[in-house]
């Protein structure tokens, strides 16, 4: 990589502090991460979330780059427009800056549910531009309710847990997986606790050729009933427990293991991720301990899955 | 403002004439409107607009992008992003695309996109027809974007291009949707004559964003707004429709000038001693001009009021035009059930509600799904008006034309 990590720290900030979003909400953390690692100018695509509402409660904005919501399904759409505009009016003398990094930027809703369709045909189409998801597991701007990006055994307001259900029983969309089979240049898992991590592969993400697709973790402290000083440490955990294990996939075929994931001799029990949030209370009663366990064994065959996927270096 | 072009009359040497459908004639249209961004789906019986388009894409004859999305919901998206970083924008649809960009013409018109749509008027499902009528387009009529029906394939063409100046007018800033009668002008071939490119562009300028999206002066569009901001943007939206009679006033000036035309928000035809008053659109419009013709011929007094605009509703124009007539007699094809009219007749009863003495107004839901509306029906609707003149009232509405 060209550009030294040293160098993009010093890159400025892109959101200003005074947002609304939540105590311990890692979203803004996400963002600015994002924005050390941008090389110039950008422009963003936000669909309708937590981020969204919390950063721009008119008259007041927390925004220092150009930015743009139009829907909650469609960021990746709107992405596609101002790209080709942009391309377009600059061949015709009529933009002045000579690139600009066009990112979109969704929640997990947004993005594995109603957004899917628009994100899968811009991927398709190849529009240059980055997408990023935000994944707190949940529709938590709407009040905590299940999302396909849910894990299993998440208690949220549409999957409660009670004596018949152990909270979301489905397993959760592989979304990386299912972009990257777009065949796209790029995609790579993020958390925000690993941020040398991060930067460096969102700044991939904007260098490659086509579309790239960023997945972050974001802990939710008000949907997760956990601490808000916890939430660095939970984005820690999600990756050494493997419920959201670090790697990338270049050209939908090549799957790297991430240094912080191919560091971990094994993963930690996944108790150690949930314990901390109250969503999960009910997994550590006698009724659902079987549930828990079923949980770990796909958090492991999923991990050997992974494993066996990723290149040998 | 509206950028003040010097518009010359086009010699005739310099005029193309072609034998083109309404898809066809719209294609050209925007071809010369140098579209910075088309982004569409297809849909019948809109899709030749984009396939002509695209064939001037594969043969380089435009500067456009086109983007082929996978959805009508995604194809006004696009549409946004590219409006907002400066670009010059358009789409098509019809019918069920129309209802599934819904959501989103409402984003065009309060985010002030000037976007041109061009709609080939269609029936929306169950049963699923492909047909004829206004039941879309009538349903997107309190979204915030101007609405214009044209009545033939000239007309199509010369308001696509007057649309884009109309929408771009800084004293507007709204979305335009020109609409055309899906099958019976969308694949119907009529003699088009064309202006040349240069003409075109000179007309339109280059479009001048106010507040593009712009990394040298970033901002922020399409934020949250509560209960404390809310309503002053939907103030200032209203505002924005109301300067659309003279914006399009000029724009239509200066249209004339260069090509002889001019369509007005209306067009009154035999309208001036007319007892009974027809009052419709598109291409029900040249029917029912014809039947006018006829019945006068028979000594009837009888005369039409062809609406182009219905978005902004012409409500001062159309209430002294109609306030001499005995009987107003609205043909609409569409049904807004369960409502105690249609969307036209609701339209025009509340225009002329204040004055103190009003004409009748007897509504006919016709067409529906592209049933047939030939001049007999019209004729039908002309003799029930003619009855409840008679008796003194008229129902709120009825159907024509319709196996009972």
């Amino acid at each position: 990589m060209a550009t030294k990590l040293k160098d993009m720290l010093e890159t400025d900030e892109i959101l200003s502090s005074g947002h609304r979003m939540c105590a311990g909400c890692a979203a803004p953390v996400i963002v600015r991460l994002m924005g050390q690692a941008l090389r110039g100018p950008t422009i963003v695509c936000e669909a309708t979330g937590c981020l969204e509402v919390a950063t721009t409660i008119y008259p007041y904005t927390a925004w220092k780059i150009p930015w743009i919501h139009v829907a909650f399904e469609n960021a990746s759409a709107v992405a596609s427009g101002a790209f080709e505009a942009i391309e377009v009016m600059r061949e015709k003398g009529r933009y002045k800056d000579e690139h600009v990094d066009v990112v979109a930027i969704g929640g997990d809703g947004g993005t594995f549910d109603i957004g899917f369709g628009s994100l899968s045909g811009a991927l398709e189409r190849d529009h240059d531009f980055v997408y990023m998801v935000y994944d707190n597991g949940a529709y938590q701007n709407t009040g905590i309710q299940r999302s396909g990006g849910t894990f299993p055994g998440q208690e949220t307001t549409t999957s409660w847990a009670g004596s018949e259900l152990p909270g979301k029983t489905q397993r959760k969309k592989p979304i990386t997986e299912i972009v990257a089979a777009h065949k796209i240049p790029y995609a790579a898992t993020v958390s925000p606790y690993y941020w040398r991590d991060f930067i460096k592969k969102f700044r991939k993400a904007l260098e490659v050729d086509g579309p790239a697709f960023i997945h972050a973790i974001s802990p939710c402290p008000r949907g997760w009933r956990s601490e808000s000083s916890k939430s660095i440490e939970l984005s820690k955990l999600a990756v050494e427990t493997g419920m959201h294990p670090l790697y990338e996939i270049v050209n939908g075929e090549e799957y790297n293991l991430s240094t912080p994931s191919k560091r971990l001799k094994e993963l930690k029990p996944i108790e150690e991720y949930m314990k901390p949030q109250g969503q999960f209370k009910h997994l550590f009663t006698d009724r659902w301990e079987d549930f828990r366990e079923q949980i770990q064994e796909w958090v492991n065959e999923d991990w050997e899955l992974l494993k066996k996927k990723c290149t040998e270096e | 403002m509206s950028k003040v072009t010097s518009a010359k009359r086009v010699p005739a040497e310099q005029i193309t004439i072609e034998g083109l459908t309404g898809d066809a004639a719209i294609a050209h249209a925007l071809k010369q409107c140098d579209l910075d961004v088309l982004a569409a789906y297809p849909i019948t019986p809109q899709t030749i607009i984009v396939e002509d388009f695209q064939k001037f894409v594969a043969n380089g004859e435009v500067d456009t992008r086109v983007i082929p999305v996978e959805s009508e919901h995604s194809a006004m998206s696009a549409c946004i992003g590219a409006s907002a970083v400066g670009g010059r924008v358009g789409t098509a649809t019809a019918s069920a695309g129309l209802a599934l960009m819904w959501e989103i013409l409402y984003c065009a018109a309060s985010m002030r996109m000037p976007i041109v749509l061009n709609v080939a008027n269609r029936a929306l499902s169950a049963p699923i027809n492909i047909h004829n009528d206004w039941s879309d387009s009538y349903g997107a009529r309190d979204s915030g974007f101007i609405q214009i029906y044209t009545q033939s394939c000239q007309e199509a063409y010369d308001t696509t291009i007057m649309a884009f100046k109309l929408a771009e007018d800084h004293d507007v800033l709204l979305p335009a949707m020109v609409c055309i009668d899906g099958f019976i002008l969308s694949h119907n071939v009529e003699r088009v004559e064309m202006l040349p490119t240069e003409a075109v562009h000179d007309f339109l300028g280059t479009r001048e964003p106010v507040l593009p999206l712009n990394p040298d002066d970033p901002i922020t569009m399409g934020p949250l707004a509560l209960t404390d901001y809310y309503f002053e943007f939907k103030e200032q939206q209203d505002e924005a429709m109301k300067n659309v009679p003279k914006a399009f006033k000029k724009v239509e000036e200066e249209f004339e000038k260069m090509t002889g035309r001019s369509y007005g928000m209306y067009e009154e035809y035999k309208t001036e001693d007319a007892e009974i008053i027809i009052l419709t659109h598109s291409t029900t419009g040249g029917t029912a001009k014809a039947v006018a013709d006829t019945l006068r011929e028979k000594g009837e007094k009888v005369g039409v009021l062809r609406l182009r605009m219905f978005r902004p509703f012409p409500t001062e124009e159309i209430r002294e035009i109609l306030a001499g007539a005995k009987a107003v007699a609205v043909f609409e094809k569409c049904r807004s059930f369960g409502a105690a009219s249609n969307p036209l007749a609701l339209e025009v009863r509340t225009a002329l509600y204040d004055l103190d003495e009003r004409p009748m107004v007897a509504d006919f839901v016709v067409g529906l799904g592209g049933r047939d509306v030939p001049p007999t029906t019209i004729v039908d609707g002309i003799r029930k008006t003619e009855e409840y003149l008679e008796k003194g009232e008229a129902p709120l509405y009825e159907t024509l034309g319709v196996r009972k």
